[in-house]
C-alpha cells in the first residue's frame, strides 16, 4: 500500500511538473524559426496546385510569396505594404502576385488558418479569407482555437458553410499545403514572408516602395532589350 | 486490490493528458508536441467539441471522477465493496463508448490520428478491462 501511494505521488509530480514546464514555454519569434518536418496530412495528395493569384497573367513580373497566416511580420506586411502594391503595382498590370504557404510547424493554427483559406478558394474566395486572416489577426495573438472564429470570417465573406465546414473537417486541401511547404524547404525558404520576383529570391526589407522599384526596373530591363 | 490500485494510476495519467490538451485548448500552451500525427488537425475540428464544451474537458472530467473512485475504493473500509466495482465499470464503459466514437471521427471522418487521443484511448480500454475483470471475479 506505501508502494502504491509513493507511486502515486511520483506520477503527479512528473506529470504535474511536465505540465507546468509545457505552460512555461514560449516559441521561439517567428523570424528566426527554422521549419521543422512537421506533421504531415494524413489525406488529400498534391495535386500540382501552383498557388491562388492576383494580377494579370500577362504581367511582366511574377512575385511569389511564401507566408504564414499565423507570422506577425506576414500579417504586418499583408496589412501596411500590400494595399499600396496592389495599387501601385497589381492593378496597373505591372505585377502578378502568387501567394504559397509555409505555414511553419511552431505555430498551432498555421496550418488550420491555411486550410480555411484554401477552402474559401474553392468557392473563389481565397484573397478575400486571406484579408480577413491578416487584417483580423487578434486571433493569432490569443494562441485560442480559432475554429469558429474562422467560420465567423467564412460566414462574412459569404461562404457556403456546409461547403466550408466539408472542406475543412475533411483536410481537403491539406496535401496542397504540404507541397508548398516542401517546395519552399528546396528552395531554401527559412522565414515568413518570403519573396522571390521572377524567380530570384528578394533579399531586401520588403516594401511597397523596393518592390515598386525592382519593378521598374525589372520592366524597364525587359522593354529595352530588342 | 491491485486491480483498483492500477486503475487509479491509469487514471491519474490519463487525467494529467487530458489536462495537456485541456492547456492547449486554453491557449496555455503554444504548440502540442505530437511529433508524426496530426493533433492540430483533430484538435482544431469541429468534432474536438461536444455541447459547446472542448472533447479534453470531458477527458479531465471522467478521469478525475474514476481516480476519485477508484481512490476510494483501496481504503479499507471499501476495499471489498462490490458496489464500487460496479460502478467503475460502468464508468469506465462510458468513457470506452465516448472514446470509440472520437476515435470512429479520427479515422473515418477526418482521417487525421491525434497521438495523444491514441494514448487516451489504450488508457481507458486497460481501465475498462481491468475494472470488468473485476465485476467477472465473483471472490
Amino acid at each position: 500500500m506505501k508502494g502504491f501511494h509513493t507511486m502515486l505521488v511520483a506520477v503527479a509530480v512528473v506529470g504535474g511538473g511536465a505540465l507546468w514546464y509545457a505552460t512555461q514555454r514560449k516559441p521561439a519569434p517567428a523570424s528566426t524559426r527554422t521549419p521543422e518536418r512537421g506533421a504531415p496530412p494524413s489525406v488529400a495528395a498534391a495535386d500540382g496546385f501552383r498557388g491562388f493569384t492576383v494580377g494579370s497573367d500577362s504581367a511582366a513580373v511574377e512575385v511569389v510569396e511564401y507566408s504564414d497566416f499565423e507570422c506577425p511580420f506576414c500579417a504586418s506586411f499583408a496589412t501596411v505594404q500590400m494595399p499600396v502594391i496592389h495599387e501601385q503595382l497589381i492593378a496597373k498590370g505591372k505585377v502578378r502576385w502568387r501567394y504559397r504557404d509555409f505555414p511553419l510547424p511552431t505555430h498551432a493554427y498555421s496550418r488550420y488558418a491555411a486550410l480555411a483559406a484554401h477552402c474559401a478558394g474553392e468557392q473563389g474566395k481565397f484573397w478575400e479569407m486571406h484579408d480577413q486572416l491578416f487584417f483580423r489577426h487578434d486571433w493569432a495573438q490569443t494562441g485560442k482555437n480559432p475554429r469558429s472564429l474562422f467560420r465567423d470570417f467564412a460566414k462574412g465573406i459569404g461562404l457556403d458553410l456546409d461547403r466550408y465546414d466539408a472542406c475543412m473537417d475533411s483536410q481537403r486541401y491539406a496535401g496542397r499545403i504540404q507541397a508548398s511547404v516542401e517546395e519552399g524547404d528546396r528552395l531554401g525558404v527559412n522565414g515568413t514572408p518570403t519573396f522571390f520576383v521572377n524567380g530570384r529570391r528578394f533579399g531586401g526589407h520588403p516594401t511597397s516602395d523596393a518592390f515598386t522599384a525592382l519593378v521598374d526596373s525589372l520592366t524597364r530591363q525587359r522593354k529595352s532589350k530588342p | 486490490m491491485r486491480r483498483r490500485q492500477a486503475i487509479v494510476l491509469l487514471a491519474l495519467v490519463g487525467l494529467l493528458l487530458a489536462l495537456y490538451l485541456s492547456l492547449y485548448k486554453l491557449g496555455l500552451i503554444g504548440t502540442l508536441q505530437c511529433g508524426t500525427g496530426s493533433c492540430e488537425y483533430v484538435q482544431t475540428s469541429r468534432y474536438a467539441e461536444v455541447l459547446g464544451m472542448p472533447v479534453a474537458f470531458y477527458g479531465v472530467v471522467g478521469y478525475a471522477v474514476l481516480f476519485v473512485v477508484g481512490l476510494a475504493g483501496v481504503q479499507p473500509r471499501l476495499v471489498t465493496d462490490r458496489r464500487v466495482t460496479v460502478l467503475l465499470a460502468a464508468l469506465s464503459s462510458l468513457g470506452l463508448a465516448f472514446t470509440l466514437y472520437l476515435t470512429y471521427i479520427e479515422l473515418f471522418v477526418l482521417h487525421a490520428v491525434c497521438r495523444w487521443c491514441v494514448v487516451s484511448a489504450v488508457i481507458i480500454a486497460a481501465i475498462w478491462a481491468l475494472s470488468m475483470w473485476g465485476v467477472r471475479r465473483t471472490d
